[in-house]
């Protein structure tokens, strides 16, 4: 399994790992439309921690599609908020 | 595998994706994306410099208050010289004024030099991927470009493409954040440019605002220990070297 780091690169992991880092990001969604910013954080430590830990760096040689794209590493709880629940304010 | 992700990972593909429709030949599409890049590049480091900019007028600002923090010490000295205890206090009290305001100019001043580190540095990692990109697409260009491996250049260059979008989309995030500090640099200058200290030394009573009326409330202790000590010294000096030192600060 391919997991992109939004603006950062590529790790390929187990695909055993599919369902746990899948689990997280739910997770992490759930934390955010609820407010709970601590909540959120910690999920999100732990994706990054998964991917890097378990994954191994792609070199940039390689062109593959990623089959997971995380959002940046420095993402912000205002917007995990507002690009992932539903609640931003504009649109895309 | 691929459309499995969590919620998180779901929008930011689709996201991508959306960016990637649009290209029929991959070539242009990813000569297209390269050209993009550096014009955001070009924005993300113009509004750095406006920052650095206004991070400067600032600088100066600051500069300014403490002169004035200074001159008003020696004329509340002279007033005391002259027995004039309530002009005395009165350059005591804008003093203090001066100086919270020193405070917190400093405060913002820092603050934004701490940004402008960090989107500097955010600019450095751009460019380097982009460079890194500009190479990646030449190798495909050079790999695929014979009519024959058309599917081929397709595989390749959703691969790239991927990496073209996202790195648009940093691109985008780099210039909205510098867009915002910018907008934040630009909205402390006019509030300093606007500034009630600005006619702090000059005479007549000071603005009727309440926030310095507040501030003066709270400095009131501090003008009077400082004239006490200040009355001290002017005192115990009398006639001799203080008297000279007033007269070249006047001058």
């Amino acid at each position: 399994m391919i997991v992109r780091i939004s603006g950062e690169g590529q790790y390929e992991l187990p695909d055993t790992d599919s369902e746990r880092l899948n689990e997280l990001d739910n997770r992490a969604v759930n934390a955010a439309e609820q407010g709970d910013e601590t909540g959120f954080r910690e999920l999100w430590s732990q994706m990054l921690e998964l991917v890097i830990t378990d994954g191994t760096e792609l070199s940039g040689e390689e062109l593959v599609e990623s089959d997971v794209i995380l959002p940046p590493r420095d993402i912000s709880f205002a917007e995990a908020r507002g690009e992932f629940t539903g609640e931003g304010l504009i649109p895309d | 595998m691929a459309g499995l992700g969590g919620r998180m990972s779901t929008v930011i593909k689709a996201k991508i994706s959306r960016l990637l429709d649009k290209s029929e030949d991959p070539g242009e599409t990813l000569d297209y994306g390269y050209q993009k890049q550096l014009e955001l590049l070009q924005n993300v480091k113009k509004g750095i410099a406006d920052v650095v900019t206004s991070k400067k007028r600032l600088q100066m600002q600051s500069q300014k208050l403490e002169q004035q923090v200074v001159k008003l010490d020696t004329q509340a000295r002279q007033a005391l010289s002259q027995g004039r205890d309530d002009l005395a206090r009165a350059a005591l009290e804008r003093k203090t004024l001066a100086q919270t305001e020193l405070q917190s100019l400093d405060a913002q001043v820092a603050e934004l030099e701490q940004q402008q580190e960090k989107l500097t540095e955010n600019e450095r990692k751009l460019r380097q991927k982009i460079e890194a990109f500009r190479t990646k697409k030449e190798v495909i260009k050079a790999q695929y470009s014979a009519a024959e491996a058309q599917v081929k250049i397709g595989e390749a260059a959703s691969g790239v493409g991927e990496e073209m979008a996202d790195l648009g989309l940093a691109m985008q995030r780099a210039e909205d954040k510098t867009e915002q500090m910018r907008a934040r640099a630009g909205a402390v200058e006019e509030l300093e440019a606007a500034g009630t200290f600005n006619d702090i030394t000059e005479i007549g009573p000071p603005q009727d605002d309440i926030d310095r009326e507040l501030a003066q409330l709270g400095a009131g202790t501090q003008v009077d220990d400082e004239l006490a000590k200040m009355k001290a010294e002017v005192g115990s000096g009398e006639g001799g070297a203080s008297k000279k030192s007033l007269e070249e600060g006047g001058a």
